[in-house]
């Protein structure tokens, strides 16, 4: 064993040394936050501003499911209904779930998982988070001016004859394309060519694995979007009529080129949350990965098979039989990547030494949903019964449970795993586990009826619905509020937290992840000194030197 | 060439040469998505190419070939020279570097020029993006609109990228006339002509669908 | 069945595919709880069963074998392909409508349902079926892109501008069912519902001879004499003529300015660019909407477009005149008939 003592392995609770001014307090002026190329503060930036879209998303869901207490006419009309249900999801889909995780802690995490001082390309980092601050602010002024009622799907025809403001939500969307798109090649180059020694494609943390497979999908997905989106926007602001029936344009067309990018766009989502899970359950287990290799390939699986599935999204939208049957298998193998990751993630925790922390709860939250709310999309991909479900609350209650229940849950999961590492403090633990409990029934409650109301025929973007729908409709109103008393209550003692929380110390769920192997807050340069990389990050076998007694 | 000597490498950089190899594969995952981005166009293109095969014939008939050929040896001939510039840069020659630079960029313009001057002539013959202009009111092809429309979008994207790549080779000529590039740093021209490259490239494709299929 | 149905919130299966179908749903469903609840007990027993003991506890490492592996994925993919080749079965059972089946053409805007029946009949937002009988609906919309679905018989297919979609549905049980539009096409969206009215053989006959006017929200005929005299062929002569059709079209089978209609349907007709299209309902109705779209080998690009000039009632007519026509005799060859000799062929097809 080693003897090397890592220069910053201060006892948990002592004073920082002043030698090793943490990131945060080399500089403190604004000037120096945005102008920053230190990956971490990009990290953090993305992580506020991503919060900030989140809230706003959310509470246009609140407002949706507020309207939905009644099945007339609650407390809007058809038309703010309309916007608010689209303002929702291109919001929490483009302005929060894509860059949620791999924005922000990737950003933060992957170089110092990768023992690297920054990305490879640290300017253009920056230049990323201002693309995606521009294209938010767009997608948010679109409000003012009239809203977009089109749906987060923005389908043509209706998209071309929409008065309201398409074009300049759609031109915002294409922006925070840019942005991902520049993430996403700075993280596979950053990959490649700025990994530590000892740092090897088989020593990399899991979350890596995850975060590169997402930056592939980014990179080769996007641009069709944006192309697509393009013409869309050409189509309603100019006429070109591109994608109209009228005069010779095919709306189907649109859906394929649309959901060539949206489909993979559910991986880029869901992905990095599984990252996370790997992270999370590895250390609160203190166990190596049930098998390191299944994890790793199944993301690149995931991301390769994941563009090959899309028509599943078009089953009755005059496909011939035969497409439809080939992307219905194909779909099914896509799901079987998943299913390998959560049998690994379950078996990673037999015979380890588990701790119960609100991390690993979240997890085992996520375990659940994830697997329900996938599990439900394979049955959508059984073709039959999607005829019947598609459109649906079924599918709306499906798509919540992965993007909500999957990586929400993953991202609260990192968020509390993380927070130390960040900030140097720790949260109230049980007020975390208590939190945590609600935010999941409150998940739960919200999310379950709307299977049931899929179920009975329910179509999804109705302002009114008939009476028949009404309780299910108001039990999941009910859960939206418990949903939010528990993300309240998170963000209330993180915030004390920030303030008042205790030092954390440099590792104190005692995880051998690499980014732990320096003080938290981390210094400027993530390593004060190169750290011995000798251990892996997995290998619970032994001690760390620093902590050997 | 004057102050190329002491090159440092970026602060989080091991050595110029990882430098180097991330600049090269950071250029080719950004060309990546080019044509990926380019690739949903040209779906679009050839769809309606098969549903419009008459229109799209009448409408390839139509542009002038002289032209669209002149712009393709005009942009292959630009990439030879900018090929060259990188060699001449890595041997330490970097006024020749700059003059063929100059040259690429210059070829570059005539490109949009040309390219301005068959505009000009559809605008007369009034062809309009979105199937406007009485050219269309004389042919009323189906599918002649969606032709017109993506040669208007394709093009126009397209040329937008020569302008680009026009004023990254442009930043980088001025790096050279300066001495900020020499022979160590000569990576960042071979990641300009690239990009450079690859616009050429792409113009290879839609020489064929626009002015000869 | 009821007792499956119940738990699963599921509405009542009105239709001859809907049992199968909640069969595969309780099974998918069933599998899925199981799954998930077995994956979350499992990660709650392992926390419980290897709960830490000390702060500095130390693990061994445990991998995975091969075999285990291997097995695990081959359950898991046997599940889901099990899933999807019932699935897929019964999705081309939903897709592919009977030869026999009874045609309704649906007109779908912003936001109400039109249907024109075969006997020339029109109705808004109502679509009355007799009982025990296949119906195929052939779909367009006149503005965005709409969904016909019917949550009773577990059928839904978007209604697309520009092109023709079909659905088929055969009501084993009668009663109302509600349609709903399933694609989001703007502001009332939510209110453009209608309902399916399923009637016993001797109701329906009873329905139709009550005659159409009468039909609650019909619009009124686009000429007298339209509606109500019987049945759609007959009206699709009225139209033919009325409408100019027969000046370049004829019905017997000789060749004119446009392709004739004797034995188009159904057959096999080379296009202009080479390609080959069957002549069905869709193709015909493209035909006149958008007849330069598929202009048939030998023929000039003359004709007009028809497209909001006939209305669905009179397409329905029209079609069904052509259909009537599938089988009918050769022309004599050489010798030029007057073009409207329209008497010449029986409805129904049957050969003089």
């Amino acid at each position: 064993m080693t003897t090397l003592p890592l220069t910053h392995a201060a006892p948990p609770g002592a004073p920082r040394s002043a030698a090793h001014a943490s990131y945060l307090d080399t500089e403190t002026t604004l000037r120096s936050w945005l102008l920053t190329t230190d990956h971490k503060r990009i990290g953090v930036l993305y992580l506020g501003t991503l919060l900030a879209t989140m809230a706003l998303g959310g509470f246009f869901a609140m407002a949706i499911r507020l309207e939905h207490l009644t099945p007339d006419p609650t407390v809007m009309s058809a038309m703010t209904y309309n916007r608010m249900f689209t303002l929702h999801g291109v919001i929490m889909v483009w302005l929060f779930l894509i860059p949620s995780i791999p924005s922000a802690f990737g950003n933060f995490m992957l170089p110092m998982m990768l023992g690297a001082k920054d990305v490879a390309f640290p300017r253009l980092n920056l230049l990323s988070w201002y693309v995606f601050i521009v294209g938010a602010v767009l997608v948010l002024l679109s409000t003012f001016v009239g809203g977009i009622d089109t749906g987060w799907t923005f389908y043509p025809p209706y998209s071309a004859l929409s008065p309201t403001a398409v074009p300049l939500a759609l031109l915002g969307v294409f922006i925070v394309g840019f942005s991902t798109i520049l993430t996403g090649l700075n993280f596979i180059v950053t990959t490649h060519t700025m990994r530590a020694e000892g740092v090897g494609w088989m020593q990399m943390p899991l979350f890596v694995w995850s975060i590169y497979a997402t930056s592939i999908i980014q990179v080769l997905a996007t641009p069709v979007l944006g192309m697509v989106l393009l013409f869309v926007v050409v189509d309603n602001a100019l006429g070109w009529g591109l994608f109209d029936p009228s005069r010779g344009g095919d709306p189907v067309l649109y859906q394929h080129l649309f959901w060539f990018y949206s489909h993979p766009a559910v991986y880029i989502m869901v992905l990095p949350g599984m990252g996370v899970v790997s992270e999370v359950v590895a250390t609160y287990a203190r166990k190596n990965p049930y098998s390191y290799k299944a994890i790793a390939y199944s993301s690149l699986g995931i991301a390769f098979v994941g563009f090959l599935t899309w028509g599943h999204h078009m089953f009755v939208a005059g496909m011939s039989t035969f497409d439809a049957g080939a992307f219905g298998v194909l779909s099914m193998l896509v799901a079987v990547f998943s299913a390998i990751k959560v049998f690994n993630w379950t078996w990673t925790l037999k015979r380890g030494a588990i701790a119960l922390k609100t991390p690993l709860l979240y997890i085992f939250a996520f375990l659940f949903l994830f697997v329900f709310g996938g599990m439900t999309g394979v049955a959508t991909a059984a073709m039959s019964l999607d005829v019947h479900w598609h459109d649906t609350y079924f599918i709306v209650a499906h798509f919540h449970f992965i993007m909500v229940g999957g990586t929400l849950t993953a991202f609260l999961a990192g968020l509390h795993y993380w927070f130390p590492k960040m900030t140097g403090r720790l949260y109230p633990e049980r007020l975390g586990m208590l939190s945590a409990a609600l935010v999941f029934a409150g998940f739960f409650v919200t999310f379950f009826p709307q299977f049931l109301l899929g179920n009975a025929g329910m179509p999804r973007r109705y302002f009114n619905y008939p009476a028949e729908f009404q309780v299910l409709h108001v039990v999941s109103t009910v859960g939206s509020w418990v949903l939010a008393v528990g993300l309240m209550s998170t963000a209330i003692y993180f915030l004390w937290s920030l303030r008042w929380g205790p030092e954390a110390g440099p590792n104190p769920w005692g995880s051998r992840s690499f980014e732990w192997r320096t003080a938290s807050p981390p210094p400027k340069h993530n390593f004060t000194r190169t750290p011995p990389f000798e251990i892996g990050p997995y290998d619970y076998t032994q001690p760390l030197p620093d902590e050997a007694p | 060439m004057t102050a190329a000597r002491s090159v440092e490498h970026a602060e989080h950089f091991e050595s110029l040469e990882r430098q180097a190899h991330a600049a090269r594969l950071g250029m080719w995952v950004f060309l990546a998505t080019e044509v990926l981005l380019f690739g949903a166009a040209f779906a679009l293109f050839l769809t309606y190419q098969v549903q419009f095969s008459h229109a799209f014939r009448a409408g390839v008939a139509h542009n002038t070939k002289v032209l669209g050929s002149v712009n393709t040896a005009v942009l292959l001939l630009s990439s030879t020279l900018v090929a060259c510039a990188v060699h001449a840069l890595r041997r330490g020659d970097a006024k020749l570097a700059a003059r063929l630079v100059g040259g690429t960029i210059a070829l570059g313009l005539t490109f949009l020029v040309i390219k301005g001057i068959e505009y000009g002539k559809h605008f007369d013959e009034g062809i309009y993006p979105g199937g406007v202009g009485h050219y269309f009111t004389l042919h009323p092809i189906r599918g002649l609109a969606a032709f017109w429309t993506l040669y208007f979008g394709m093009t126009a994207l397209h040329a937008l990228h020569v302008t680009i790549g026009a004023g990254v080779l442009g930043v980088l000529l001025h790096a050279i006339v300066r001495g900020r590039l020499g022979r160590e740093t000569a990576y960042r021209l071979e990641v300009g002509a690239i990009y450079w490259h690859l616009v050429d490239v792409i113009w290879i494709f839609l020489w064929p669908l626009f002015y000869l299929a | 069945m009821e007792t499956l149905r119940m738990i699963l919130a599921l509405p009542r299966g009105g239709s001859t595919i809907a049992d199968s179908i909640d069969l595969l749903h309780g099974f998918v469903i069933g599998v899925t709880m199981l799954m998930s609840t077995y994956v979350f007990a499992t990660a709650a027993w392992f926390t419980i069963r290897y709960h830490r003991k000390r702060d500095d506890q130390l693990t061994e490492r445990v991998t995975a074998t091969r075999r285990g592996e291997a097995f695990i994925i081959a359950g898991i993919l046997g599940t889901f392909l099990l899933w999807w080749v019932i699935g897929f079965r019964q999705y081309v059972d939903v897709r592919d409508p009977p030869s026999d089946a009874d045609i309704v053409y649906v007109d779908a805007k912003q936001w109400m349902w039109k249907f024109a029946y075969a006997d020339g009949r029109v109705s808004n937002d109502v679509l009355t079926v007799p009982l025990g009988r296949p119906i195929k609906l052939v779909m367009i919309s006149r503005d965005v892109i709409h969904s016909f679905y019917v949550p009773g018989f577990r059928v839904k297919q978007d209604v697309l501008p520009g092109r023709y979609t079909t659905l088929w549905f055969e009501a084993k049980e009668a009663g109302t069912y509600p349609i709903w539009c399933a694609e989001y096409c703007g502001v009332s969206h939510s209110a453009m519902r209608g309902e399916v009215r399923v009637l016993e053989a001797d109701e329906y006959a009873r329905w139709k001879r009550a005659g159409d006017a009468k039909l609650a929200g019909a619009p009124p005929c686009r000429l007298p004499g339209a509606c109500g005299e019987g049945n759609l062929v007959a009206e699709g002569r009225a139209v033919a003529e009325r409408r100019q059709c027969v000046a370049c079209h004829t019905l017997d089978g000789q060749k004119h300015i446009g392709p004739t209609w004797a034995r188009l349907y159904g057959s096999e007709v080379t296009l202009e660019d080479g390609r080959r299209v069957v002549a069905d309902d869709a193709y015909l109705t493209r035909s006149m909407m958008e007849p330069n779209a598929d202009v048939v080998a030998g023929y000039r690009q003359m004709m007009p477009s028809y497209r909001g000039a006939l209305s669905a009632g009179e397409v329905a007519a029209l079609v069904e005149l052509i259909r009537s026509l599938r089988d009918a005799p050769a022309p004599p060859s050489g010798i030029a008939l007057p073009r409207l000799d329209v008497t010449a062929v029986k409805e129904g097809g049957a050969p003089p």
